[in-house]
């Protein structure tokens, strides 16, 4: 099946012409150098932001003209209802939009240029930070959105915005190796949903407990376990990730 | 005494020139049931081009797919030996350079951009004047500053060139070199096979007659 001929010469290899970084702070540089190159492609293309956007304000008109104007009494059951209606807006719209990062490499077909040059920690930290970057965005959008339009108050903002960072960082870690996943299989949205509905159950429920607890006023001892148990998921699911995620690179 | 280096790792250190060679034994491959090519088995050495041919189904480009670590062979191992150390494809990305077709880069970001982007995620030091001179080197010279969305297919093969280029790597795998491009390009792909013959590893996956004379060694794949 193969013929080969042997030719007369060899050389040797000069030595490279360009230095090399330190090891860790280059990982750190590479990473971040994916970062900016995503950010980038995403303010060009605004694939993600468009529809993560576009969920939120939506999910927040339809609240606010089925209870915005009701007048919800300040009560816990009304806290408790608020709070979920901003996770289920801020869960569907990061489903839409965050699975962008690796399906779009894939689409494009530059995941192989990718694979050749990259680290994959590199690659994963990368994403991990634009999905963050875009969550956090996210988040800032959907609760000026819920506070001016579904007359949300929040009791305590610390508390507040610390559950929110801490479910905000669940998400960015479970959708990051998710989205790498799914994005060499066919029915991708619905891979998606499915595989990141018991990820995302445990730490959205605690979320909304600790989001409802943010919103009453003596609030932060009571989101403190909220808070420990989010920072706990997040920390785990994303060590997880980093281990497991040059298995999913190289498949 | 020339620089030692450390071509895998990211750390610079010194000694001279280092021997690379290129290993296959027994490879294999197949998509699903029908296989695609068997029991290859090959040695290189820095300074020796071998030329794949075959007709087309033949496993010209999964053949340097493997090579490339993009793909796992279902027989035989495939291994780059570098001094002592024995690295498998798929870790070897900082010592090849992969041209392709199916080679995409990013479309939304300027030529400059995209080499600007992988030389940091290969870890390396390049400022505007490297990347000038490399444009230049491929044809592209006052180009860097489009978007690749605006290339034509010539101009995107050029820049792959620029891509694989980059961090000057050992082994140079080369699928279909020549497509899309124009006599001048054509001229670039020369000028770099023989300059990649002069110290590495040339491998080119080519039905053109006048790029079978690139190789020293031929591996006729197929019947």
């Amino acid at each position: 099946m193969a013929e080969q001929s042997k030719p007369e010469h060899s050389s040797e290899i000069e030595p490279q012409q360009f230095s090399l970084l330190d090891a860790q702070l280059s990982m750190l540089a590479a990473a971040w150098a994916v970062f900016i190159k995503d950010l980038r492609v995403e303010l060009r293309t605004r694939y993600a932001l468009n529809a993560l956007v576009l969920f939120a304000a939506c999910a927040a008109v339809a609240v606010s003209l089925g209870v915005g104007f009701i007048g919800l009494r300040r009560t816990d059951e009304a806290l408790l209802i608020q709070a979920t209606l901003l996770w289920i807006a801020l869960l569907f719209a990061a489903l839409n939009g965050l699975a962008r990062g690796f399906v779009q490499e894939e689409e494009a077909r530059t995941m192989a240029a990718l694979r050749l040059a990259a680290p994959p920690i590199a690659v994963f930290l990368g994403k991990f930070m634009l999905n963050l970057a875009l969550l956090a965005l996210l988040g800032a959008i959907t609760t000026l959105l819920f506070i001016v339009m579904v007359r949300v108050e929040v009791g305590s903002p610390l508390a507040f915005a610390l559950v929110l960072a801490g479910g905000s960082l669940c998400l960015a870690s479970a959708t990051t190796i998710l989205a790498a996943i799914i994005s060499k299989a066919s029915f991708k949205s619905a891979l998606f949903a499915v595989l990141a509905f018991p990820l995302l159950v445990p730490p959205l429920i605690v979320a909304i407990q600790g989001t409802a607890s943010a919103l009453d006023e003596a609030a932060l001892p009571a989101a403190l376990a909220s808070l420990q148990f989010l920072g706990a998921y997040s920390v785990a699911t994303f060590v997880a990730s980093l281990m497991l995620f040059r298995f999913v690179w190289e498949a | 005494m020339g620089s030692r280096f450390s071509v895998l790792g990211s750390r610079c250190a010194t000694i001279g020139p280092v021997e690379i060679r290129l290993i296959v034994d027994g490879v294999g491959a197949s998509y699903g049931a029908r296989p695609v090519f068997s029991d290859v088995s090959l040695e290189l050495r820095a300074g020796e081009t071998l030329v794949v041919s075959g007709q087309n189904g033949s496993g010209k480009s999964t053949f340097l797919r493997l090579l490339a670590g993009l793909q796992r062979p279902d027989a035989g191992r495939i291994a780059y030996q570098l001094g002592n150390e024995a690295y498998d494809p798929r870790d070897a990305g900082r010592l090849l350079g992969w041209v392709a077709p199916d080679l995409m880069l990013y479309r939304e970001l300027t030529a400059r951009e995209n080499l600007r982007f992988f030389a940091a995620v290969r870890r390396l030091r390049l400022d505007d004047g490297a990347i000038d001179a490399l444009l230049e080197r491929v044809g592209l010279g006052g180009r860097g500053d489009d978007r690749l969305a605006a290339y034509s297919s010539g101009m995107a093969q050029r820049l792959r060139y620029a891509y694989a280029l980059l961090h000057r790597p050992p082994v140079l795998l080369l699928d279909e070199p020549t497509v899309t491009l124009d006599e001048r390009g054509a001229a670039v792909v020369e000028a770099v096979v023989a300059e990649q013959r002069r110290h590495g590893i040339v491998v080119i996956a080519t039905n053109d007659p006048r790029e079978l004379r690139y190789g020293d060694l031929i591996l006729r794949l197929g019947n």
